[in-house]
This record gives C-alpha cells, sequence and structure tokens, in this order.
C-alpha cells in the first residue's frame, strides 16, 4: 500500500505529464494545418506534371529508345527501397507503421532471392529497421535539421538516388511512406520510383490533342523523368509531413485522455488511502480509552 | 480573347491570371504564347517569363521546368519561380553560384549549358 505522500507525488507527476502531452497535441494541431496547406499548395504541379507525363510516356514508353528511367534496367534483381519516416517520435504507430510495411516487403524479397537495397530517409525509420535489417544499409538522409521542408530538399534525395541508378548500383527502387488520409488515419503506401510507372492518359476522354514537343519527345522526357523523381520524392515527403502531424495529434489527444483518466483513478486511492488512516487512528484511540 | 495563364512550383501556386499573351523562354529559344497557338510542350531555360494581362504585365523569373501551351491555356511548371521584384543581387548571385556547383561536380556539357543560361538570363534586367 502506497503511503499518502507517494500517492499525492504520482497524482502531481501525471497532471504535468498531462499539461506536456496538450501542449503537444496543440501545437501538433497548428502544425498540421500547415502542413496540410503545404501538401495542398504542392498537389497542382504535381498533377499537372503526371498528366504530361502520362502523355508522353504513352507516346515514346514502349519505344527501343525509351530512357532507362522510363523502361527500367530490363531486371528486377536489385532492389533499393527508399523508406521515409519522420524525424521525431510520440506519434502513434506512424513511423512504426511504415517501417513495419517496408521490413515486410524487403523479407520477402530477401526470400524471393533478391538483392536488398536500403536508403532511410528520417531517424525514426532507421531505428526501426536497425535492428533486423542494418546489413542492407546503404545510405540515410537526415532531415531533422530542416525547418521548412522544401522542393530543395527532396531534389538532394532525387539526385543521391539517380546518381546511384546512373551508377548500376540498383534496378528498381521503390519509395515507402504513408498517405494522409484523415487525421486519424495515415496508410502505408509502397509506390515504385524506378523505372517511372505513370497513369496512362484516358483514350476515350476525348483529351486527343496533339502536341507538339520542343526539343523531340525524346529530349523532353530525358529531361523531365530525373524531375519526377524529386516531384514524387516531395509529394511523398509532404504527405508524410501533414500524416506525421496528424498522427502525433490524435496520439496525444489519447495520451491527454489517459492521463486525466490515471489522476482520476489516483485521486479516489488517494481518498480512500486518506480515510483508512483517519479509520486507524480513530481505532487507536477508541481502544486506546476502552483499555483503560 | 484571352488565355487561362498558370504558373506553378513544387511548393505552390504563383500566378493564375487571364493573360492576352505569355512570352516564355524555352530552351530552344523564347516564344510568345497567344490565344490559338498550337498545343505544345517545351522545356524551359533559367530566364524570366513575361505576362501581359488586363491588368498590366508581371514578369518571373524561371529556373527551368517545362510549359504546356494550347489554345487557350499556357501552363508553366517551373522548378522553382521568383516575382521580377523579389530578385535581388543576392538571390541572382546565389543562383549563378547553385549552377557553377553543379556544373563543377557534373562537367557535362549540359550543366555547361545550364550555367551560360543562368548567367544570361539572370543578367536580362
Amino acid at each position: 500500500m502506497p503511503s499518502l505522500k507517494d500517492l499525492k507525488n504520482r497524482i502531481e507527476s501525471v497532471k504535468s505529464t498531462r499539461k506536456i502531452t496538450k501542449a503537444m497535441q496543440m501545437v501538433a494541431a497548428a502544425k498540421l494545418r500547415r502542413a496540410q496547406e503545404a501538401a495542398e499548395a504542392g498537389r497542382p504541379y504535381a498533377e499537372r506534371f503526371n498528366a504530361v507525363m502520362g502523355q508522353l510516356a504513352a507516346s515514346v514508353g514502349s519505344s527501343e529508345s525509351a530512357p532507362k528511367l522510363l523502361s527500367g534496367t530490363g531486371s528486377d534483381q536489385t532492389q533499393l527501397l527508399i523508406v521515409l519516416t519522420a524525424e521525431r517520435g510520440l506519434c502513434g504507430g506512424f513511423n512504426g507503421n511504415i517501417a513495419k510495411l517496408a521490413r515486410y516487403q524487403a523479407e520477402k524479397l530477401i526470400a524471393e532471392g533478391k538483392t536488398v537495397k536500403i536508403l532511410t530517409v528520417g531517424k525514426k525509420g532507421r531505428e526501426v529497421l536497425k535492428r533486423d535489417l542494418s546489413d542492407y544499409f546503404i545510405g540515410h538522409v537526415d532531415l531533422s535539421e530542416v525547418k521548412r521542408l522544401g522542393y530543395a530538399d527532396a531534389a538532394g534525395i532525387a539526385q543521391d538516388v539517380l546518381s546511384r541508378f546512373d551508377a548500376g548500383e540498383f534496378d528498381v527502387a521503390k519509395l515507402y511512406y504513408s498517405k494522409f488520409e484523415s487525421v486519424i488515419s495515415q496508410k502505408p503506401t509502397e509506390q515504385q520510383l524506378i523505372p517511372a510507372k505513370f497513369d496512362a492518359p484516358e483514350e476515350d476522354a476525348g483529351s486527343s490533342t496533339i502536341y507538339d514537343y520542343e526539343p523531340s519527345e525524346e529530349a523532353i522526357l530525358a529531361d523531365l523523368l530525373p524531375r519526377g523523381v524529386a516531384t514524387q520524392i516531395f509529394s511523398a515527403l509532404l504527405e508524410n509531413g501533414a500524416g506525421e502531424q496528424g498522427a502525433r495529434m490524435s496520439a496525444m489527444d489519447n495520451a491527454t485522455r489517459n492521463a486525466g483518466e490515471m489522476i482520476d483513478k489516483l485521486t479516489i486511492e488517494f481518498n480512500r488511502s486518506r480515510q483508512a488512516v483517519i479509520t486507524n487512528e480513530l481505532i487507536e484511540i477508541i481502544s486506546g480509552a476502552e483499555a483503560l | 480573347m484571352a488565355m487561362q495563364f498558370e504558373l506553378v512550383s513544387p511548393e505552390r501556386k504563383l500566378a493564375s491570371v487571364e493573360a492576352s499573351e505569355v512570352q516564355i523562354p524555352g530552351a530552344d529559344g523564347d516564344f510568345t504564347a497567344m490565344p490559338g497557338h498550337t498545343p505544345m510542350i517545351t522545356t524551359l531555360r533559367p530566364g524570366y517569363l513575361k505576362v501581359v494581362s488586363g491588368s498590366g504585365t508581371q514578369e518571373y523569373f524561371v529556373t527551368g521546368g517545362f510549359a504546356e501551351v494550347s489554345a487557350e491555356t499556357a501552363s508553366v511548371l517551373a522548378e522553382r519561380a521568383y516575382a521580377r521584384a523579389d530578385m535581388t543581387p543576392e538571390l541572382q548571385a546565389e543562383l549563378i553560384a547553385e549552377a557553377q556547383k553543379a556544373h563543377e561536380t557534373a562537367g557535362s556539357d549540359d550543366s555547361a549549358k545550364l550555367l551560360d543560361d543562368m548567367t544570361a538570363g539572370v543578367a536580362l534586367t
């Protein structure tokens, strides 16, 4: 039976924990709004880009001269998994879920006899994957110093990935991140980055505009494909950013509520113990008086 | 007659206006898109983009990207874009330095061309 003093201390400590989680929830809510705005603002570019790339890929894609970024190296032996996670924890299962999906896929590929390489972006995913898959790590991108996510950050990662591709380090690259569906739901997603995949334009949509290309289709495609990699990484980072804050907000909301419940329980226990102490004292006094 | 002009960068939409003509620094040379232009897609070189609309002329500096022009629309998807007013000497120097650095690491003809275009484009003030 804990003493009254102990209980009092515990109640105080849970109360301050509740204050912290409450504050974190509010901060996450504010950051979430900003992250959502950023994700929203990035959407027109990505949509346009993909539409144009879809058209280009459809007209050039099948030809022999298609760039390797589009047609692939003809093999899928070496796979690069790019795992995007948050830099900070305390956001529920957010990082864990992405890492879990990546680990599951990595183990499946290893079982199939493929060579797996892993590039991690974000500290938390790396920490989770380090336990089982650290032998496959080929690099890490640290974004913890980045205050506001910019396209330049994504371009840097893309450049790293592309130079590895040019050096023939891998055949297929896949991106793992979390799709922001709502504040309470973020879905871990796998997306193929290289060879590039674009939704083919709908044939019957009446969008049969025939474009002139300047310089040539091939030259444009060769110029745009590397940008496409950066664009996809950028949108994934933005989705992740919004998802992280959303996950943290709901995790902190839960934590705040749990702390509240715990305080209630401890307070009841505290009152009971106090009552028990008083009763005990009374019994002692009364039995002492009776003995005389 | 007017065409819908849009300038978007990966981070945000910079402009969406009704324009009567848009001068675009294409990779193979500058051209002006006007309503009724034949549909075309072109890559961009660093340079100034000039938008003439009912409310006056706006200028933006783009570092690269591509443009999609059709009879009624002109969309420019720029890697990075700045309004004319934001082009401070520091920013110009920074852009040139970046191109210079990219050229040193890559050392290819493409990066050399980019550096030349950047230097020339920035100088056009």
